[in-house]
This record gives C-alpha cells, sequence and structure tokens, in this order.
C-alpha cells in the first residue's frame, strides 16, 4: 500500500492526457504452434533508447494452448471514483486470461516492469467452480473490483456474461449479473460511470468459434447482433438494442471517457447484405438507449486467386473491422480494418458525423502491403489490436485476430508484426519508420502501455 | 475534552472517504456548486448518525456496566478495529454515482461506520475514571450520579461538538477543491488517511488503555 496516491492514476480523461509517454509496452503472443506455450512480450517503446522498437523481455505462460487475447491491470484510474475510493493500490498486476484454456495468470511488473513475472495462476477448474463460466475475454479494472467478461459456459454453449475478482487477493468472487434478461452471448463490455450503466456486446459461444467462423451460422444469422444495457448498481439487464440481425458480430465497445457523457461507439465485423464493416453510435435519449450507424466501410473488390475459400465466391474482400480505439480527448476513433490492411483514423468531435482523417494501408488478405522500413517485403495479416497512447499522440497496433481465424482468412499463413504510427495533433496518422517489430514463432494480439493507455482506465469525474 | 472532540470531527472531515470527494464529484457531474453543497446535507446526517449510535451505545453502556469493563471493552474495541484496517482496506461496493439524498445518507452512515469514526471518541466518551465524567458533566448538571438525561444531554453534546467540526472542514474542502484547487489536488494531496486512520484508532485504544 503506498502514502501517496499511485501516480499512474487520474481522476479525468483530460489528466490523464498530460501523463508522460509510455516506456514500455506489452504484447500477449499466442504460439504459432498450437501445442505450444504462450507468453507475454515486453516491447521497448522509448524512441531515446537504444533497443527502441524491439522484444526486450518474454514471460513464457506455464501451459500450452491459452490463447492469450485481452488483458488488463488489476487497478486503474477508476479507483479513485468517489463512492468507493482506495487511491492507495498500485497499478502493478496484469491480469493476463487465456481464451481458449480459460486460465487466468497474474504477472507481476515490479520492481522490474521490463522483467514481469507470474505472481499466482487461476485454474479453469476455480472458474468454473465458482462463476459457471470459461472463456474470459475482456478485463476492466472497475471502481470496487476486477470485472471480467466470458464468452460461454463449461460446455462451450451459453449463456456468456461477467464476473468480478477481488483486486487486492484476485480471488474469483463469483457471476456479476443479478437478472440477465435475455442476455445469451457475450464478448466486450464497458460502463459509463457517471450513469451506472454497463454496456456488452455480442460476438458468439465458444462452440460458434473456437473451431473457426462457420458460414453457416453466419449466413443465417446467427452470431451476435446485440448491445445491452445493463444497471451497474443493481446488476441488472436493463434494455437489448438489436442492431439487425444481418450485422453480424458486434463486437469492441468504445464509451466516451468522459463521465457525463452518455455515448459511444461500437464495431460491427460484417453485414451479410454487402460485406461492409460499420461503426454505431449508442446515445441515451429520454432515459432509453438507442444506436444509429454512422460509418459504413465497403468491401474491395478482388482477384479470387488472391482469396481464401470462404471469400472466393464473392470477389471482394470485406474490411473486418474487428477493433476500434478512442483517444482519451474523445476526439480521435482508430478504426482496424483487418481484411482489407487498413487503419482509419476518424475525427468523432461530433459523435454522430465522423470524418475519416487519417488512413494508412499495411497487409491485407488481398494487398499484402508492405511497412516503410522493409518496403519491399509483402506483409501478411492486417491491422487488428489497436491501442492509443493517454496523450494521443502515438497509436500501436499488431495483426493477429484469434488463431482458428487468421488460419481462415489468412490461409497462406500469418507471420506476426507490431507497428506505430505517429499522430498529427490536427488529424492524419503517418507510419513511424524505425518501428516495425517481428514476433518469430508468435502471434501478437493485444497491446498495453506501461501507466495506461486509452483503453485500460475509467474515469468518474469530468 | 471539547476541543479535541471538535479536532477529531475537523480530522474526520478531511478524509475524502467521509464525503467531501463524494460531493466534489456530484458536482463536477452536475457542473454546479449548488450539487456539492446538496450532496454534503445527506452524507452528514449519515455520518453524524453513524456517530450518535457509537456514542449513545457507549453512554448506556457506561451508566448501566461496571466503568472498568466498559472501559477495557472500547479500548480493546478500538485497537482491534485498528489493526482489522491496517490489514484489510475495503471500501462499499454497492454504490454508484446516481445516488439521491437517502442513498447518500445511508452512504455517510455507512462509511463512517465502517472506518470506526464514532469509535475513535470512545476514550471521550467514556472518561478515564466516572469522577471524571461526572466532573465534566457537572458542567450542565451539577449532580454526583447523572441521571438518564444527564448522560442524554452528555451525548449530544458529544456529537453536536464533533458534527461541528466535521462539517465545517468537509464543507470548506469540498468548495475549495470544487472551486480552486481542480481535481489535479487528488493527484498531489491526497496522502494515505486510511493509514493515519487505523494509527489514531489504535492510538486512541491505547491511550484509554494506559489511563
Amino acid at each position: 500500500m503506498l502514502m501517496m496516491p499511485d501516480p499512474t492514476l487520474y481522476p479525468s480523461a483530460k489528466l490523464a492526457m498530460q501523463a508522460p509517454p509510455e516506456r514500455l509496452a506489452y504484447v500477449a503472443l499466442l504460439n504459432a504452434d498450437a501445442g505450444g506455450r504462450d507468453a507475454l512480450a515486453v516491447v521497448d517503446v522509448d524512441a531515446a533508447s537504444a533497443t527502441y522498437g524491439s522484444v526486450t523481455g518474454r514471460v513464457d505462460m506455464p501451459n500450452a494452448g491459452d490463447e492469450l487475447h485481452h488483458f488488463g491491470w488489476n487497478a486503474c484510474s477508476a479507483a479513485l471514483c468517489p463512492y468507493a475510493p482506495h487511491p492507495h493500490i498500485e497499478r502493478r498486476y496484469l491480469i493476463v486470461p487465456g481464451l481458449r484454456s480459460s486460465r487466468i495468470h497474474i504477472i507481476d511488473t515490479k520492481p522490474d516492469p521490463a522483467q514481469p513475472r507470474i505472481v499466482r495462476v487461476i485454474e479453469p477448474a476455480d472458474l468454473i467452480n465458482r462463476t459457471g463460466y470459461t472463456r474470459p475475454h475482456t478485463t476492466h479494472c472497475g471502481p470496487n473490483d476486477i470485472y471480467m467478461s466470458a464468452l460461454g459456459s463449461a460446455n462451450g454453449d451459453g449463456p456468456g456474461g461477467i464476473f468480478l475478482m477481488d483486486h487486492d487477493t484476485f480471488d474469483v468472487l463469483g457471476r456479476w449479473e443479478v437478472d440477465r434478461g435475455p442476455q445469451f452471448f457475450a464478448y466486450d463490455f464497458w460502463w459509463h460511470l457517471g450513469y451506472d450503466v454497463l454496456v456488452s456486446s455480442e460476438w458468439g459461444t465458444p462452440n460458434m468459434i473456437e473451431a473457426g467462423l462457420d458460414p453457416k451460422l453466419l449466413l443465417d444469422g446467427k452470431y451476435g447482433h446485440h448491445m445491452h444495457f445493463w444497471d451497474l448498481r443493481r446488476r441488472k439487464h436493463l434494455q437489448s438494442v438489436d442492431l439487425g440481425a444481418e450485422q453480424q458480430m458486434v463486437l469492441e465497445l468504445r464509451p466516451s471517457h468522459d463521465p457525463t457523457k452518455a455515448y459511444g461507439f461500437v464495431g460491427v465485423v460484417i453485414s451479410l447484405k454487402d460485406l461492409s464493416s460499420s461503426i454505431w453510435v449508442w446515445y441515451r435519449e429520454d432515459g432509453t438507449w438507442n444506436v444509429r450507424k454512422v460509418i459504413e466501410i465497403p468491401a474491395e473488390p478482388a482477384d479470387p486467386e488472391q482469396l481464401p475459400d470462404l471469400l472466393k465466391s464473392f470477389s471482394a474482400v470485406p474490411p473486418l473491422v474487428t477493433d476500434i480505439d478512442l483517444s482519451l480527448d474523445d476526439r480521435f476513433l482508430y478504426v482496424s480494418c483487418w481484411g482489407t490492411g487498413e487503419m482509419r483514423q476518424y475525427d468523432v468531435s461530433d459523435p454522430f458525423s465522423p470524418l475519416l482523417v487519417g488512413s494508412v494501408r499495411i497487409g491485407g488478405i488481398a494487398q499484402s502491403t508492405p511497412h516503410p522500413k522493409q518496403p519491399s517485403t509483402p506483409l501478411t495479416g492486417g491491422p487488428q489490436m489497436v491501442e492509443v497512447s493517454r496523450d494521443g499522440r502515438r497509436v500501436y497496433f499488431t495483426n493477429s485476430l484469434y488463431r482458428a481465424w487468421d488460419d481462415q482468412f489468412y490461409h497462406r499463413g500469418l507471420s506476426s508484426w507490431m507497428v506505430k504510427l505517429d499522430v498529427d495533433p490536427n488529424g492524419g496518422i503517418a507510419f513511424d519508420s524505425k518501428f516495425f517489430v517481428e514476433f518469430d514463432g508468435h502471434r501478437a494480439h493485444q497491446v498495453r502501455l506501461q501507466g495506461g493507455d486509452a483503453s485500460s482506465d475509467s474515469y468518474c469525474y469530468p | 475534552m471539547w476541543v479535541v472532540l471538535f479536532l477529531l470531527g475537523c480530522y474526520h472531515g478531511v478524509n475524502p472517504a467521509m464525503g467531501w470527494l463524494f460531493a466534489v464529484a456530484l458536482g463536477l457531474q452536475e457542473r454546479s456548486t449548488r450539487a456539492v453543497a446538496a450532496a454534503i446535507v445527506p452524507i452528514a446526517i449519515g455520518h453524524v448518525a453513524s456517530v450518535a449510535v457509537i456514542v449513545f451505545v457507549a453512554l448506556s453502556a457506561a451508566r448501566t456496566l461496571p466503568h472498568p469493563a466498559v472501559r477495557l471493552a472500547a479500548s480493546l474495541l478500538l485497537i482491534g478495529f485498528g489493526v482489522y484496517r491496517l490489514a484489510r482496506t475495503r471500501h462499499p461496493r454497492w454504490v454508484g454515482m446516481r445516488v439521491g439524498f437517502g442513498g447518500l445518507i445511508v452512504w455517510g452512515f455507512l462509511m463512517a461506520s465502517a472506518h470506526g469514526a464514532g469509535l475513535m471518541l470512545l476514550p471521550f466518551v467514556v472518561p478515564a475514571s466516572p469522577m471524571a465524567m461526572d466532573a465534566s458533566m457537572s458542567m450542565s448538571m451539577p449532580m454526583a450520579m447523572p441521571p438518564a438525561s444527564a448522560s442524554l444531554g452528555m451525548g449530544v453534546s458529544i456529537v453536536a461538538v464533533h458534527s461541528l467540526g466535521y462539517l465545517l472542514v468537509t464543507t470548506v474542502v469540498a468548495l475549495v477543491v470544487y472551486r480552486w484547487f481542480g481535481l489535479k489536488l487528488l493527484r498531489t494531496a491526497w496522502f494515505n488517511v486510511d493509514l493515519v486512520w487505523s494509527v489514531a484508532l489504535i492510538a486512541a485504544g491505547l491511550f484509554a488503555l494506559a489511563t
């Protein structure tokens, strides 16, 4: 316990933007060999360092087959929330779940942040006994506990949901929901702390995704297409909003970082109508939650020879928007088009009329665009997990989605990389030509920045 | 004794977990100074109620049970609670930012109770010797064996003096932070009150035990 608040905790997103630049990034690594052990990499992102843009440390998981995916901190700025303040907790431990194994690793980043180590492993049986859930996905440090979503039940069906972990002991406390209403699918979740509202989204049950995207289920509109709104305090389902059965897979949720604002952005992977991806705004009006489509990104025509079996008959590459991220000032929304190999930057100062202000291309199913550091090497994979620095000046992203789906869409193989963009404060993005990290034998997924980033913390003060 | 009670009230008022921080946050949510002030009222009612419960329970115990036993029990309670709070820092898990008047009363009551705000006053409620209690009471009630009404008057005075200090400081801190210092203060000036608090509880217990 500290005598003064952890310096990485900020009352508001506005203050967090004044944080010093990050020096380290933690990256979840999936072993390219399905029988191998996954790892957490430490990447040097300090531009003044001799090892800038390289992997300087790695923690191997104790077991094989975890499928590391998303992860988060034990504590963050939400610890300053006035109704349950505990500002002298340390942002210190990374909570790293295995999406396939349902095993949760607690990794200590102190005393040496460059050499983290595993201090506790919660086995799948423990998680199942205490919650009934499996396949833990998103983790958020809440005002009181650690919240984590899980895709399904022990047998791989639904319902998926949310469970709680104690932020001091890391014990799994149990299911979060008191009344789940009609909610069945789970995926991402976040909240509007100023409104005591939790928002959740839908992918599919483990049985619907683990063997790869099932074209039959997809064409029948069976994957998730709802958003759910919950009373965060009473743990009750309040409202479902249907985006329409043709809007398949409603994934990443990015609420405004300002707790007085009641809107946010959600990405939809694919429309059955035209293979487009879309971004929707959710907002509150007269006490009810509504959604509106504000961005539509079309599929791009392509030579069927270049395409995996799944896409050959369409002669087109869908953008497959699978991650989005919102800068702390709620101004820029970053959109990863994993299929077409494009990272887009939108100015969302007016959330209902976004302006496309930046775009870079790298990888892509049909295009295989190279990185400026190796301009003649075609790249596989495309922009996927994206993370924005607290000051909004740097953007990092990696190229692997999920093992079975990587193999389906990047059928000729996926070798993994991580890149960085520099952001013009007035809009516009460009590659940092010095920053190109390759992961031999692993595939990189989520990036977390030392001290916090644009998707790690939530704030109770405007 | 009255000065110390007042100062303890001030000390409780400084603790962000005792209300001013919540009031500031609610003010920021509504963007109004009025909202800050409006939140302090119910929180203070809750705090005062929590302290009053402890004070009156202790006073009636002191009237009916052997004095040294009550004194010892109070000391041990204080020390035990302080040690517990050092070992385990908990915070409420049921509240949120959307709270009404009633919710804030309950919050203030629970936070004060969970932190042992009333317990900290015990050494003064159950003074070192029965004579001391009589002496301090004789200021208002010149009687050798105090009746129930005297004990009531004593309790009301203790709670009132303590609450005055608490309310004054909470209100001033909340308004000053809201109007002038802003949120940055939270990062630099929020020392670990809980730790000091636990030590204060133990110290109060030891003091009561020793005297």
